[in-house]
């Protein structure tokens, strides 16, 4: 059972051990990136933040799914749903997401059918439920959730379901990194890599970005000793100049990934450049429905564009995605924007690094 | 805060919540009764003291493990009467039912209201019935107000923690939200979930039996335990330290929790109650909590400090330390 394997990784002598390691090897400041969102929140609320030596610097990268979808897409999302007969089924965190007009909450409370369900599978069976309406699930999330979408897809032409949808809007973490790295304004010296992410893609998925940019990685889980273990292995590599991709999270993540999971993601959906919020738009670094099943793409069966928008005006998502600039500096933050009216996604989704320093950041303030 | 319609997050219990009550209610009703906002009123009239409280019921489902509507009616009406220190004596009961309800899941909600109104010692004295049209409602609403007679002699409510303090909660957090959540989602989870829904004023007698001098007494509903330990926090003008070992939840609660990235500290609770007893009685308190059968997993989760008022943080297991914030809005399950 998930919840009693968690107990030995939040042993409190196991993290005293690990801390204490930390301490004694750290020596020169060093700036290391979480990249994902669910490992800016869990170092917030294990603690570990407040354990860690000055030494240490963390910074949140574009790893929350909410935060990197583009402007234009979250129009497209709220387009569809003001759609007339048309129900959008949609993971929860994107509900509070401002487009460039509205959000998709507001257009709910207009009248539009907005449902959060927790798969694409449960859009499915609102689907099947209500055949009289279109059903058109937004498509948000990295490969942790594509692999799932893809079956849906592919559960839908088998059974013939032919008013089910999908607003593919996937993003793929490699080539993200890739990208980021490539920025002459970043200052990060090591990274710790998406747990959930690596489940499907495995240590092979990051290889060829590793090999590329040498940079120290550990791919790491999300208890305190999971989080802990990944930081000790970074120091480590940075003080002894010797980076390498490290998986810190082996009861999870194998050198493979679930290569079934891929080969479903990689049948239904073929790579695209698409845009990410702060980071423009990346090469191959999205996922849009191969030819074979555009049957099922939302944006083209109701004519939908994505069209670039403008980010708000202000909102530092943009640099605070890449770690360049955290929450605090963002001149709108707690001031304009907050997580009952956020500006920027960064803000909105319990993942965000901005609504993560909002709720735990405030020792200091 | 600006808004020009009324969204969910207006009814979590969270700061959106305290806003609109602060914006909109505040200012036009504004007393010194109502304006402290406790869980219920105490009015004195001819020389005694009331407690006086009322509450509206919507769930979905009707029928959950643990409980239904009914049930919750009256416990929630119940419970908000006893946190005012008060041993509530009467309901009101008030029905909105929405047109082709079955009258099968009437009588079943109804037996179990009685059975509720039986366990806690109370009698429902007035009523009312209003059917709706079909889509006017959702199936069935419930309001319940409640009025209770406070002993001489008692005195809680939410700006009387005073440092010192030791905060003790009468069992495991998040069974009620959770289980609703899964419920509802169809979620389903190794180990049952089952909503905590109980009446507890039986329970405040045994506390204040042995320790009258109970400063706050609060049911954390909704919003959650952290959401209710900020508002003591912020109403006493004291601070608040939690510690993350002590936070009693069962394990099933925990994984589906994990699961869906929420954090139990926000998640509704409707059969538990917060107590602030000076540090001197705090074992007798506990031992008292845990004698009667709402109590058993009763335990002591922290203490009410001189510094940083208004509020709450807490020392995490490892040893770190974290702010504990009030809930903002709905928590929204995550995508990954």
């Amino acid at each position: 059972m998930i919840e009693r394997n968690f107990e030995a990784f939040r042993d409190p002598d196991l993290a005293k051990g690990l801390i204490t390691q930390i301490r004694s090897r750290s020596r020169r400041p060093i700036r290391l990136m979480e990249v994902c969102g669910t490992h800016t929140v869990a170092l917030f609320r294990s603690g570990v933040r407040s354990l860690l030596p000055d030494t240490i610097g963390l910074l949140s990268g574009p790893g929350c799914p909410v935060c990197v979808t583009a402007q234009g897409e979250i129009d497209a999302f709220v387009a569809l749903a003001q759609r007339p007969d048309t129900i959008v089924a949609t993971f929860g965190d994107l509900l509070r997401v401002p487009g460039s007009g509205t959000t998709l909450q507001a257009a709910k409370g207009e009248g539009a059918d907005v449902r959060i369900v927790y798969s694409a599978v449960d859009a499915l069976a609102f689907a099947r439920d209500n055949p009289e309406k279109e059903v058109v699930f937004l498509g948000v999330g990295f490969e942790t959730t594509a692999p799932t979408i893809a079956a849906a897809i592919f559960s839908a032409r088998q059974s013939g379901c032919m008013n089910f949808s999908i607003a593919a809007a996937h993003k793929t973490v490699p080539a993200a990194l890739g990208a980021l790295l490539g920025r002459s304004d970043l200052k990060v010296d090591g990274l710790l890599l998406p747990g959930h992410v690596s489940v499907m893609i495995g240590v092979a998925g990051y290889r060829p970005f590793f090999n590329a940019s040498q940079m120290p990685s550990a791919i790491t889980g999300f208890e305190p000793t999971d989080l802990l273990m990944g930081i000790a292995e970074l120091v480590t590599q940075i003080e002894t100049g010797r980076p390498r991709l490290y998986n810190a999270y082996p009861r999870a993540v194998t050198e493979g990934g679930n290569p079934k999971a891929m080969a479903l993601l990689e049948q239904v959906f073929a790579p695209a450049d698409v845009p990410w919020r702060g980071l423009g738009r990346i090469p191959a670094s999205g996922l849009v429905l191969r030819p074979e099943f555009e049957r099922f793409d939302a944006f083209r069966r109701f004519d939908i564009q994505i069209v670039d928008a403008p980010e708000p005006k202000g909102c530092a998502c943009g640099q605070i995605l890449t770690g360049t600039r955290i929450p605090p500096e963002c001149p709108l933050y707690k001031t304009t924007c907050s997580p009952i009216h956020p500006v920027g996604p960064c803000m909105v989704s319990s993942e965000g690094t901005c609504a993560a320093y909002y709720r735990y950041h405030q020792a200091s303030s | 805060m600006t808004f020009d319609k009324i969204t969910l997050d207006h009814g979590s219990g969270g700061k959106v919540a305290h806003a609109l009550t602060a914006d909109l209610l505040l200012p036009r009703f504004g007393n010194p009764t109502l304006t402290p906002l406790n869980d219920g009123a105490v009015l004195t009239l001819g020389g005694q003291r009331l407690a006086f409280s009322t509450d509206t019921f919507t769930v979905d489902p009707l029928f959950f493990p643990g409980g239904d509507i009914g049930e919750l009616a009256v416990n929630g009406t119940v419970n908000d009467v006893a946190m005012c220190g008060a041993r509530p004596l009467y309901l009101s009961m008030g029905l909105i039912i929405e047109e082709g309800f079955a009258r099968r899941d009437l009588e079943r909600i109804l037996d179990s209201m009685q059975r509720a109104v039986g366990a806690a010692g109370v009698d429902v004295v007035t009523g009312d019935t209003k059917v709706v049209p079909r889509g006017a409602a959702d199936k069935l609403f419930i309001n319940t107000s409640g009025v209770g007679v406070i002993p001489a002699g008692i005195s809680v409510g939410a700006q009387g923690a005073r440092p010192g303090d030791s905060i003790l909660i009468s069992g495991t957090m998040a069974d009620h939200g959770m289980t609703i959540l899964t419920q509802r989602e169809g979620l389903s989870f190794e180990g049952d979930l089952r909503s905590d829904t109980a009446a507890l004023n039986h329970l405040v007698e045994r506390m204040l039996a042995v320790c009258p001098d109970i400063h706050v007494l609060r049911d954390p509903t909704r919003g959650g335990v952290g959401t209710t330990l900020n508002e003591i926090a912020q109403q006493s003008q004291t601070g608040i330290r939690l510690r993350e070992a002590d936070l009693p939840v069962r394990p099933a609660v925990a994984g589906a929790c994990e699961l869906l990235g929420f954090d139990p500290l926000y998640v509704a609770n409707e059969g538990k109650l917060l107590a602030f007893v000076p540090a001197d009685a705090a074992d007798a308190v506990l031992r008292a909590m845990q004698a009667d059968i709402n109590g058993r997993d009763a335990s002591v989760i922290g203490t009410v400090v001189d510094d940083h008022p208004g509020r709450v943080y807490m020392k995490t297991r490892i040893g770190g330390e974290r702010i504990v914030d009030m809930l903002t809005g709905e928590q929204l399950p995550r995508i990954c």
